[in-house]
């Protein structure tokens, strides 16, 4: 790990203005992605401002029925709140499906949604990565590209948001709260983070200075009845494949609400329109899923060694909105 | 001002038992408390106040030279000490031949003169070690090196170099070839047959400590402590590379975290360590990043393996073909002997065994535990279940119906002959019988569930072993070898053996493992080291004995005066007449009563010899008489596996939900650390039947997944209870009838899983590992 | 450098620190405390597991600068029954992890306390957790054993935890 400037930020106006001075400054939350990174020599930064002590670790309950949720709040701990279980199963399932007991009473909200890519060829600087490096090329496509993107990639990055949580908020229509020198903005989680296109290294829409305060998820019918199906290589602690965040109010037989969004199969968490689009109004039955999910990965591209997920994805979809029709039923 | 640190013994738990015979018995480790507590020191935790960290930079070429370094940036950072390159690093001496008469000349794990060459053979070879005060600035320093090369061209892709393979050397491995009658012809006639190609990938021992060394010159005495399974190679190694006298050299381990033959021989980690302490005249900690051990210290090697069964319609075998092409470093490694147990599980009545190996520009492989069988045994026990299957036979069924009197390919005598009876020990406790052999005919709601079998099988080496044991006057006893703790309970089990020989409570002995200053011990590896000390450990106790029953002898008030050592029996801390009731006055008398008749303060006893030329002598005695022995004699621990899986109708995904392992291991020496045993051999097995896989890149030759986020070892969520039982009957022809149990739990166990998956989904996959995409 | 105070098992350590350096190494190779383990050094086995304020943590992620003044529990610092019964289990061999899967289970079997779901846990509003075998798998699977110990680490945990008043296993 190369030598910083550490700087611990007690607010978060301090906070601002640290990483507003110093260009090449990063955010320290729970450490687990960018502490790693750093003493794997992809991060770099000059200065690290510490925002975990940080007063922003509030879960809140809004008038609406919806949460906002301090970004500074531990992965274990928005998994374990009553309002989150009770109200909104698919955010406490996806979180509860990352990492491991100890890194989530590390991780924050806000650092899970702004961990970085585990993509082999990203984390080993010998190889060419457009990510790390824009304009040395992409290893990954004529490699291994297991956890590749199949939707929503091009041929400078096929990298994949490995987060699980940012799936599920994608799905409640969660909005992401932004703090800068400048003021404060909001921005919809699903336009967050970016696609690669040409610019692979520009992984979100926030700007170097930003720092994400809150986390607000709006009420919403079909949450009460929505799931995390997560697909891995190891029954626990390994990233996704393919997971399906799915939210699905079924009236009379026909689906009144749904809200669908994939994770491991883009560099964002992939909000699932196409699928939600076929669904809405329809009757709720297996032909129907698969029809939904069809649509939803007809334009997914995959390479030899990750075509397998566009499969894997579209049966995910149907498994969990299968598991969901039941649960809704008996409930 | 360095000291080196004192000497480390584990402290004693409190007794199960205090006394009577405790081989067999399910006692606690020794060292367990030492363990759960923190206590116990591994090697890069010994405290020296001057120590400096050492970090290891890494060639990203397959092949070349080094044209330039650039090491300005990296030896300005505060507190470097040094940057070594092949520029500056002082001599050593290349590692020695190979010679059958002293094994300790196997130790290199690969042929490279580290920092003594400007040559990179594989992508991820130290070209530099950086040495300074703390660890954060060598491994910033390390990272500031910048080496360019003349790259060469390199052969990095396996798959590719199928082409241009060649037979197998014999070597450590033991890749031996087997012929019997024209296995290819009585095939191409064979009423049934399969004949497929099997695949497995590389892997990693990942041991949960990487690789350690802290190593400290004073003039050219050395002291080193290093994460090793082989004390003595470690001492001998160094000292032919530094050109000094083993004498001088203290190698301690009293601790390893975990081997499975990845700390068996000398990597570079170690090596540069004492470079770098000989340079900086410091005492030097090389603990090694899990990068690094993935990128210095060799795996198992990929396997291709065609495996061709014939068969009459009763299901007796006509011929059996197992051929198989690993890869070697183009700088050491060794044939993965694929065809091992094929040359000894089956009567069939024509065999074609064959190993040929492909070299590679790449880091060398080494013996990963139960090499040649671990995934030779996914080839042909999986080649077993197709053919059970083409001939609808029960697999069980088929397997004990060619059981085989004597070794089918060289009519040796086996030393056991128990597969039917684990067989029908397993099914019995799997409750086999209810198998409906038709795949996707079981289920648990959406998920399909599979059974599946498959033979465990590995023949345990034994190696010659020193001991001392000391009798002291108050009772209690001193075993001392530089044996290796490595997480086999090795100490526990040394313990209970000398207290059964001496006739002591077991919390009457204690044992010092892990030091060269010990009577040398054999390598940890090849599943024989508690056999090869048990039965110096015998010779030593019976020396002890016969010179207490001499001194009784003398006496003419004791009651051992006039008998003889058959007559007696050790029981109660002394020697007592087999031929009365224990407690019987004057039956015998206690080691401490003829001790303190005599007036001696102790009695001791040492097997082997300090003098090399005897000890080369007897060493090389040994293995001409433990050859001899293995021409007459297949000597294999066995077991049978049985498994079921869930796999997952929508997604693929394979879980591991029951298992059942009966085994024959000859005599257990303790029942829980032996069970401990079985069951991780099992769960090793779990590993490499579903996600464990070393990515090495065919482009660059370069591992890409050197870390244990990426490459997969199995969790808790994955392991499912694990049944093990085994028949506890000694060997007649092994010490105390001990065969070892390290290696011989994995065998068989990917097949099983791949059995049963073929079970539950109707799919064969013939390629590890079993991931969900080959299921969808 | 920083001066931190860093609190472990009850002692105070006043110690100063370049910022790079992770909670495991200040441990260890400042504080002569080398019970907790390193490794992969990447989060990714757990043997470095601490306690935190009585909450595990991963020390080997965590910049030891982040923790001055918070109440850390290495294995040294544990006198505990789960101790003895990983020893009568023989839920350990080389024991290298085995600090590491100490403490990790420490600090589950009190986020089970605190009624904390996991990802196997079928009604997630059920403010109480029954600790079956499945549940301590899923909640220790940070914590990689490479000699397969698991069963005896398993059984060790869930003997602990039935023997306490509110958990049930």
């Amino acid at each position: 790990m190369r030598p910083f400037e550490y700087v611990s930020a007690p607010d978060v106006a301090t906070a601002v203005r640290a990483i507003s001075d110093a260009p090449g400054a990063k955010l320290l939350g729970g450490g687990t992605n960018l502490v790693d990174l750093m003493r794997q020599d992809v991060e770099r930064p000059t200065t690290v401002v510490d925002i975990s002590g940080v007063p922003l670790t509030g879960v809140d309950e809004l008038p609406d029925g919806g949460l906002r949720i301090g970004a500074l709040v531990r992965n274990s701990r928005l998994a374990a709140h009553p309002v989150v279980r009770a109200r909104f199963p698919v955010l406490a399932q996806a979180l509860l499906s990352g990492a491991s007991g100890q890194l989530r009473n590390m991780a924050t909200v806000g650092g899970n949604l702004l961990q970085r890519t585990r993509c082999l060829y990203f984390v080993d600087a010998s190889a060419a990565c457009n990510k790390r490096e824009p304009g040395s090329g992409c290893d990954a496509v004529g490699g291994f590209h297991r956890g590749g993107a199949v939707l929503g990639a091009s041929e400078h990055c096929i990298a994949t948001h490995p987060s699980d949580m940012a799936v599920a908020l994608a799905a409640l229509d969660a909005v992401v709260e932004v703090e800068s020198v400048r003021g404060t903005r909001r921005v919809p989680l699903v336009e967050l983070h970016r696609l690669p296109g040409d610019t692979p290294h520009r992984e979100t829409e926030l700007e170097p200075d930003e720092l994400i305060t809150a986390v607000e998820v709006p009420a919403s019918t079909a949450a009460a009845t929505s799931r995390y199906r997560k697909v891995r290589d190891r029954a626990s602690f390994a990233f996704a494949l393919v997971s399906v965040a799915a939210a699905i109010d079924v009236q009379d037989g026909a689906v009144a609400a749904v809200r669908i969004a994939l994770g491991g199969v883009a560099a964002k968490p992939w909000r699932a329109y196409e699928a939600e689009r076929v669904l809405t109004g329809a009757r709720a039955t297996e032909a129907v899923f698969r029809e939904a999910a069809e649509a939803e990965l007809a334009g997914a591209v995959g390479l030899p060694g990750n075509e397998f997920k566009i499969e894997l994805a579209r049966r995910t979809i149907v498994a969990t909105l299968r598991q969901l029709r039941v649960e809704g039923g008996a409930a | 001002m360095t000291q080196a640190p004192e000497r480390v013994s584990p402290p004693v738990e409190p007794p199960v038992v205090d006394s009577g015979p405790v081989v067999g018995r399910p006692v606690d480790r020794v060292d367990g408390t030492a363990k759960t507590s923190g206590q116990a020191r591994y090697s890069a935790e010994f405290p020296y106040p001057d120590i400096t960290h050492a970090a290891l930079v890494h060639a990203d070429v397959a092949r070349g030279r080094i044209t330039t370094i650039d090491s300005a940036d990296a030896e300005a950072v505060d507190g470097v000490l040094a940057v070594i390159t092949h520029r500056n690093a002082p001599k050593m001496a290349e590692a020695p031949k190979v010679s059958l008469l002293d094994l300790s000349t196997m130790a290199a794990g690969t042929r490279v003169n580290y920092l003594n060459t400007d040559e990179v053979h594989w992508n991820g070879q130290p070209v530099a070690v950086v040495v300074a005060e703390t660890l954060d600035a060598a491994h910033a320093a390390a990272r500031l090196v910048r080496v360019q090369y003349e790259a060469l061209p390199a052969v990095t892709d396996f798959a590719a170099a199928q082409g241009d393979t060649k037979p197998a050397k014999g070597g450590m491995m033991g890749a031996g070839e087997a012929k019997k009658g024209d296995a290819e012809a009585a095939l191409a006639t064979a009423p049934v047959s399969v004949d497929a190609t099997y695949t497995t990938p590389p892997q990693n021992h990942n041991a949960i400590e990487p690789h350690a060394t802290t190593a400290f010159w004073d003039g050219d005495e050395l002291t080193v402590h290093d994460a090793t399974q082989s004390i003595d190679w470690v001492r001998k190694h160094l000292a032919i590379r530094f050109k000094v006298p083993a004498a001088g050299i203290r190698v301690v381990a009293t601790y390893v975290g975990g081997g499975f033959g990845g700390k068996g021989s000398v990597w570079a980690g170690t090596l540069l360590a004492v470079l770098a302490a000989r340079v900086t005249k410091r005492p030097v900690r090389m603990a090694l990043t899990r990068e690094a051990v993935f990128r210095t210290v060799g795996g198992r090697a990929p396997t291709v393996q065609r495996v061709a069964l014939g068969a009459g319609h009763d299901g007796l075998l006509t011929a059996l073909v197992h051929t198989g092409v690993s890869a070697v470093g183009r700088t050491g490694g060794n044939a993965e002997p694929v065809g091992s147990q094929s040359q000894h599980l089956y009567a069939a009545r024509s065999v074609l065994i064959q190993h040929r190996t492909t070299e590679l520009d790449m880091l060398p492989n080494t013996f990963m535990r139960a090499p040649g069988e671990a995934v030779g045994s996914f080839a042909l026990e999986s080649a077993v279940d197709e053919l059970a299957v083409e001939l609808a036979i029960d697999p069980v069924e088929l397997r004990t119906r060619n059981e085989p009197e004597r070794s089918p390919t060289d009519g040796k005598r086996f030393s056991r002959q128990n597969l039917a009876r684990v067989y029908a020990d397993g099914a019995e406790r799997f409750g086999w019988a209810a198998r409906d052999p038709k795949p996707r005919s079981m289920r648990d709601g959406r998920r399909l569930l599979g059974w599946g079998v498959a033979t465990a099988f590995h023949m345990p080496i034994q190696l010659p072993a020193d001991v001392s044991v000391r009798l002291s006057a108050d009772g209690t006893v001193l075993v001392r070898s530089s044996f290796h703790e490595i997480g086999v309970g090795a100490a526990t089990a040394q313990a209970q053996i000398t207290a059964d020989a001496l006739g002591v409570p077991l919390d009457a002995v204690t044992v010092e493992h892990g030091d060269s200053d010990q009577p040398p011990a054999p390598m940890a590896g090849g599943s024989g080291q508690t056999a090869s000390l048990a039965a110096a450990v015998l010779q030593a106790c019976d020396r002890i004995k016969r010179e207490a029953l001499a001194l009784a002898g003398k006496a003419p008030g004791s009651p051992l005066h006039g008998l003889r050592p058959a007559d007696l029996r050790a029981t109660g801390g002394g020697l007592f007449r087999a031929d009365v009731p224990a407690g019987a006055e004057h039956a015998g008398e206690t080691y401490a009563d003829i001790l303190a008749r005599a007036g001696r303060d102790h009695l001791e006893a040492r097997t082997g010899s300090d003098n090399r030329f005897r000890s080369a002598v007897g060493q090389a005695r040994f293995m001409a008489g433990f050859l001899n022995d293995r021409r007459k004699w297949v000597r294999a621990a066995i077991g049978a596996h049985f498994c079921e899986v869930a796999v997952d109708e929508d997604t693929g995904e394979v879980r591991v939900t029951r298992w059942v392992g009966v085994f024959d291991v000859g005599r257990v020496v303790n029942a829980k650390t032996a069970a401990s045993q079985l069951r991780g051999g099992v769960v090793m097995g779990i590993g490499a039947a579903l996600g464990e896989e070393t990515l090495l890149d065919p482009r660059t030759g370069r591992i890409m997944n050197p870390g244990l986020g990426e490459y997969h070892l199995p969790v808790h969520a994955d392991v499912p209870r694990i049944d093990v039982s085994y028949l506890d009957e000694p060997d007649p022809t092994a010490p105390l009838g001990i065969l070892g149990i390290g290696e011989v739990s994995i065998v068989g166990v990917a097949a099983a899983v791949a059995n049963a998956v073929h079970h539950a989904t109707g799919v064969r996959v013939r390629d590890l590992p079993v991931t969900l995409d080959r299921l969808l | 450098m920083i001066e931190v105070e860093l609190r472990v098992n009850g002692t105070a350590h006043r110690v100063e620190l370049d910022p790079r350096v992770s909670l495991l190494d200040a441990l260890r190779e400042q504080l002569g405390l080398t019970g907790t383990k390193k490794g992969c050094n990447q989060g990714a086995c757990g043997a470095c597991t601490v306690l935190v304020d009585g909450d595990r943590i991963a020390a080997c992620l965590a910049l030891a600068v982040q923790y001055g003044g918070r109440e850390i529990t290495t294995i040294e610092g544990v006198a505990h029954p789960l101790q003895r019964a990983f020893v009568r289990t023989d839920g350990l061999q080389c024991g290298y992890c085995t600090p590491g899967q100490i403490c990790s289970a420490l600090g589950m079997l009190a986020e089970a306390d605190a009624g904390m779901p996991s990802a196997v846990t079928e009604h997630l509003a059920e403010p109480r957790v029954t600790l079956s075998s499945a549940e301590v798998r899923e909640r220790m699977s940070g914590n990689l054993c490479r000699c397969g110990a698991y069963n005896g680490i398993t059984d060790a945990i869930r003997e602990v935890a039935g023997a306490r008043p509110g958990v049930s296993s």
